[in-house]
């Protein structure tokens, strides 16, 4: 019912992380078939596919990959974004823990699309563990002539900004800057890191390529919907019986991730909100958990898919205080380069604080509203259109609970 | 080259041109804070907001390159609306402090919330705190929380000095500007920051709180510092003299010229006027009566001088002429001189130590018009003169504004040269070692007092002109070389500096046919009118 694990298949295995058992389930084998073709019918393998990206844009793989310059010559850089920074995540640094090859051999593959010679793995700075155990991978890899004969593998760790996971942002942090994104145009696939057409791709997409190529993009596409294929990894959180991370198909509904993998709500007991795509996405009401989880079908429930991760509250969960963590970790990680987002997630935040503290003013919910939605779309990178999304669902649709809390 | 339309109008812009730039030319204004067309597009602002045709929503007109067919909107609802929005982002955290701020009355916050803010006020809460008069070098004083993170400064310190002082720390709304561990904000043009930043972040440590801008009149002028000539704005404090202690130079801002100094000027030629309105400032001629030089009148001095001329025979009057002096000046000294017969004269004076240079715009020549000096033939080698004077074979030595007792020739051999001459004249605008010595003192005025041209290093002819009065009685150079002339037999039309400029224009080649209106604001290359070319 919720499908094939791919992903995750090898995550039990107590040595999944090492070559030997990587290759004596079958590892490398894509790489080798993705040797034997054009790169042009790689990229055309991804598009039939409808992988889309995992780190939140869900933008389609394959037509992101055939952005670069046809005709370019100089250097591509392919570059890995391990940073998951979306509060909720926590997928990426399982994948780096227990299946770092499947990283390195969807990077091969990834490359050869593309033609880089070069990827960059960015890493969160926070993630020591998973730092280590890729990078033990990536020796073994070289060692064995997977990495070192045409392409090579940087890594690189982060310094703890969340905003070092908005791609641009990344490059910037990556060429030594302060991690800052960066204005568009040009986009990255024109002009990136260290001004060389790159693409950024999140650990999670890129480990799905040695299936989509050993088993087809057909196989891939009909494990989702009709506009995106595969499974993904749903990180669960919060008021859950059994929180973690599960790998399903993008198919599955709300519902069944919070009841059926999840295996039901704690707390009192009673379902009351859910975030379904990490903190930036909308949230929805306990009514509102018949969608499908794929990222048409939450974006037409006005949220979105984003990174996947799931956070649930039960009934006692305060929504306003909710909120205030929320505005919170925004006024903290933007990274205070365009006037709006700098100026009015600080502001957000002071509003949300004072409300939970008793001394909210009846004007300050509107307040927040309006703030939002003007700011809304006027940024650099998506991070405001991100804090966006749960100013002004928590309040629109909890409006009564902030109410109560506000002085008469 | 594209052709666009904005706000229903027409233009054709070069390749490349953004939309700020675009609306420019047809005089519309698209409102900007971290855009500035001597650096890089940073973005981050997000007023400059423009409607483009077919796009979802406003864009920003600086990162935006116009395109052939496009059409702009820069007045639509939506636009105003987010305009309005982000004046409001921007002030939420400012602390309103116009009242003691140096920048109120050209503030861009104050400007551009009266053209396109006008919201009510609802920030209630306790705003972001932040440093406040913090010194970052010699010239330059922040204010963090006047400040709008438009990072001008930091590029400007990145990209055109390529020194980078400046950086942005920690992030949102606690970001702030600062200086690099160990660094401070002393590169040679740090003063230019004050000018790009539009708030009153950055303000001028040495014009800070001496009065207000909106008592400051402007006139346009050219840096006597170097050979570059660099346009510049002399602001003056005519209306409230008691706010700055009598000073009446408030400041120099730089002026832009495309061809020669874009939009900046160094530091050295920013805080250089000092001297205008200094102590030493003379404000009479004097005449030395034994040990002691004492006032007289212009007509006494004027004939004193001219009857000095007059009683030496040519061979023995030598002139030190400064590269310092105007065109004007130069050739009403020439007249002089031609008239008397005068053949010994010099002009440049060995600086004590070399002067510095750099890639941007400071030139190693400390003078204005050294090109004007040799293109009006009064170029001479001013260690002769005084070889000669020593020698006795020059008893008559008029020199314009040196102190040559503080150049670089020794002391002993100067004084002994100074000595040896009967009469020893002196003009200029401030009383030095040289001028101590001699019998006739004639006031100058200074360069902000009258009206002139110099040529810079490249043949520019530049305009400046009077920004304040004479002090006392001082006069400019071509006025007393006129008068002088005068008094000599040879009475001279030229009653302003203009006159002097078109008999210039007639006698030396190199100038012909120019005229003030031909050089306007931005100069003219001499040797480039159609007369000149004929000559
Ligand atoms: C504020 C912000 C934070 C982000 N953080 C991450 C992140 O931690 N990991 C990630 O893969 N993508 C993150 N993204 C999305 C990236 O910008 C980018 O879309 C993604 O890495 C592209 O890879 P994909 O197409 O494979 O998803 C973030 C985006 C924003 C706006
Ligand atoms: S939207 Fe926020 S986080 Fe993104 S670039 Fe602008 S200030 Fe930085
Ligand atoms: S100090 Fe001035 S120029 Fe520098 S970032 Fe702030 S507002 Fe801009």
């Amino acid at each position: 019912m919720t499908g094939e694990r791919t992903l995750t298949r090898n995550f039990h295995r107590p040595d999944a992380h090492t070559l030997a058992a990587y290759r004596g389930t079958g590892g490398y084998t894509a790489w080798e078939k993705a040797q034997t073709m054009e790169p042009a019918a790689i990229t055309e393998e991804v598009k039939k596919s409808n992988l889309r990206g995992l780190g939140g844009a869900g933008f389609p793989t394959g037509m992101k990959w055939s952005f670069i310059p046809k005709n370019h010559t100089g250097p591509v850089y392919l570059v890995i974004n391990a940073d998951e920074g979306e509060p909720g995540t926590f997928k990426d640094r399982y994948l780096l823990e227990r299946d770092p090859h499947a990283l390195i051999e969807g990077m091969l593959i990834a490359a050869r699309a593309i033609r880089s010679a070069v990827g960059f793995v960015y890493i969160r700075g926070e993630y020591v563990e998973p730092w280590r155990r890729f990078s033990a991978a990536a020796r073994e890899a070289t060692d064995a002539g997977y990495l070192g004969r045409g392409f090579d593998v940087v890594v690189h760790r982060g310094a703890g900004a969340y905003i070092c996971g908005e791609e641009t942002g990344l490059i910037s942090s990556l060429e030594g800057r302060k991690g800052w994104p960066k204005l568009k145009p040009p986009f990255p696939a024109i002009k990136g890191a260290f001004g060389a057409p790159t693409i950024v791709n999140n650990v999670e997409t890129i480990c799905h390529l040695p299936h989509i190529i050993n088993r087809g993009a057909g196989w891939f596409a009909s494990l989702g919907t009709k506009t995106q294929g595969g499974t993904r990894m749903y990180s669960v959180s919060g008021r859950v019986k059994r929180p973690g991370v599960y790998e399903a198909s993008v198919a599955i509904t709300l519902r069944q991730v919070i009841y059926d993998l999840a295996e039901g709500v704690t707390g009192n007991g009673r379902l009351k909100a859910v975030v379904p795509g990490g903190s930036s996405a909308a949230i929805l009401r306990a009514d509102e958990i018949d969608v499908t989880m794929d990222v048409d079908g939450l974006k037409n429930a006005g949220t979105m898919a984003g990174s996947a991760g799931v956070i649930v509250m039960d009934e006692t969960v305060s929504i306003p205080e909710a909120l205030m963590v929320v505005a919170r970790f925004y006024a903290h990680e933007s990274c205070g380069q365009c006037t709006p987002c700098r100026e009015s997630t600080g502001w957000i935040y002071k509003i949300t604080e004072r409300i939970v503290e008793g001394r909210g003013r009846k004007e300050d919910l509107d307040t927040v509203l309006d703030v939002a939605r003007r700011g809304a779309g006027t940024t650099i990178c998506a991070f405001y259109d991100g804090a966006v999304g749960p100013y002004i669902s928590y309040i629109e649709k909890f409006r009564d609970e902030f109410e109560a809390l506000i002085p008469k | 080259m594209p052709k666009l339309t904005i706000d229903g109008k027409e233009i054709e812009v070069a390749p490349g041109t953004n939309l700020i730039e675009a609306a420019r030319a047809l005089d519309i204004e698209v409102p900007h804070y971290c855009y500035h067309p001597g650096l890089s597009v940073a973005g981050q602002c997000r007023l400059c907001m423009v409607d483009i045709e077919k796009a979802p929503r406003p864009t920003i007109a600086c990162n935006t390159v116009a395109t052939d067919g496009m059409v702009v909107w820069t007045q639509t609802e939506r636009v105003l609306e987010t305009r309005k929005s982000i004046m409001e982002f921007h002030l939420i955290n400012h602390p309103l402090d116009c009242p003691v701020c140096d920048q109120a009355g050209e503030c861009w916050l104050q400007i551009y919330y009266m053209k396109h803010g006008l919201y009510d006020p609802r920030m209630v809460d306790e705003k972001v705190h932040k440093p406040k008069a913090v010194p970052l070098g010699p010239h330059v004083i922040l204010d963090a929380e006047r400040c709008i993170l438009c990072s001008r400064c930091v590029r400007f310190c990145d990209e055109v000095t390529a020194t980078g002082e400046l950086g942005i720390f920690d992030r949102g709304d606690r970001s702030e500007i600062g200086l690099f561990p160990g660094r401070e904000l002393d590169n040679k043009y740090s003063g230019n920051v004050v000018d790009i930043c539009p708030v009153g972040a950055l303000t001028d440590r040495d014009f800070r709180f001496q009065v207000r801008v909106w008592y400051l009149d402007a006139a346009k002028s050219i840096c006597p510092g170097c050979a570059r000539g660099c346009n510049i704005e002399v602001h003056v404090n005519r209306r409230r003299p008691h706010h700055a202690q009598g000073r009446r130079v408030a400041r120099l801002k730089p002026r832009f010229n495309a061809a020669v100094n874009k939009w900046w000027i160094c530091d050295d030629g920013r805080y250089g006027f000092g001297f205008v309105d200094d102590g030493s400032r003379l404000r009479s001629p004097l005449q030395r009566e034994g040990g002691q030089q004492l006032p007289v009148a212009w007509d006494e001095a004027i004939a004193g001088v001219a009857g000095a001329l007059t009683a030496h025979p040519p061979a023995e009057t030598g002139v030190i002429a400064s590269p310092k002096m105007a065109n004007e000046d130069l050739f009403a000294l020439r007249r002089v001189l031609d008239r008397r017969g005068v053949t010994q004269v010099g002009f440049a004076v060995r600086p004590r130590v070399p002067g510095d240079e750099d890639k941007l715009l400071i030139r190693a020549d400390k003078n204005p018009n050294t090109r004007g000096a040799e293109l009006i033939g009064l170029g001479g080698d001013t260690a002769a003169i005084l070889a000669a004077a020593r020698a006795r074979r020059i008893r008559c030595l008029w020199i314009f504004g040196h102190d040559l007792l503080d150049a670089g020739w020794p002391e002993a051999e100067t004084r002994a040269a100074l000595g040896a001459v009967e009469t020893l004249i002196w003009s200029g605008t401030n009383a030095n070692a040289t001028s101590a010595l001699a019998r006739w003192v004639l006031p100058s005025a200074a360069w902000v007092e009258r009206d002139g041209t110099f040529t810079n290093f490249e043949g520019r002819v530049q305009r400046f002109r009077a920004a304040v009065d004479q002090l006392g009685e001082a006069l400019p150079d071509w006025e007393i070389l006129g008068r002088v002339l005068t008094a000599l037999g040879e009475p001279t039309l030229a009653a302003r500096a203009e006159h002097w400029f078109r008999e210039l224009g007639r006698s030396v080649p190199a100038f012909a046919g120019m005229t003030y209106q031909s050089i306007g604001d931005t100069g003219q290359m001499v040797g480039a009118t159609r007369e000149a070319a004929r000559a």
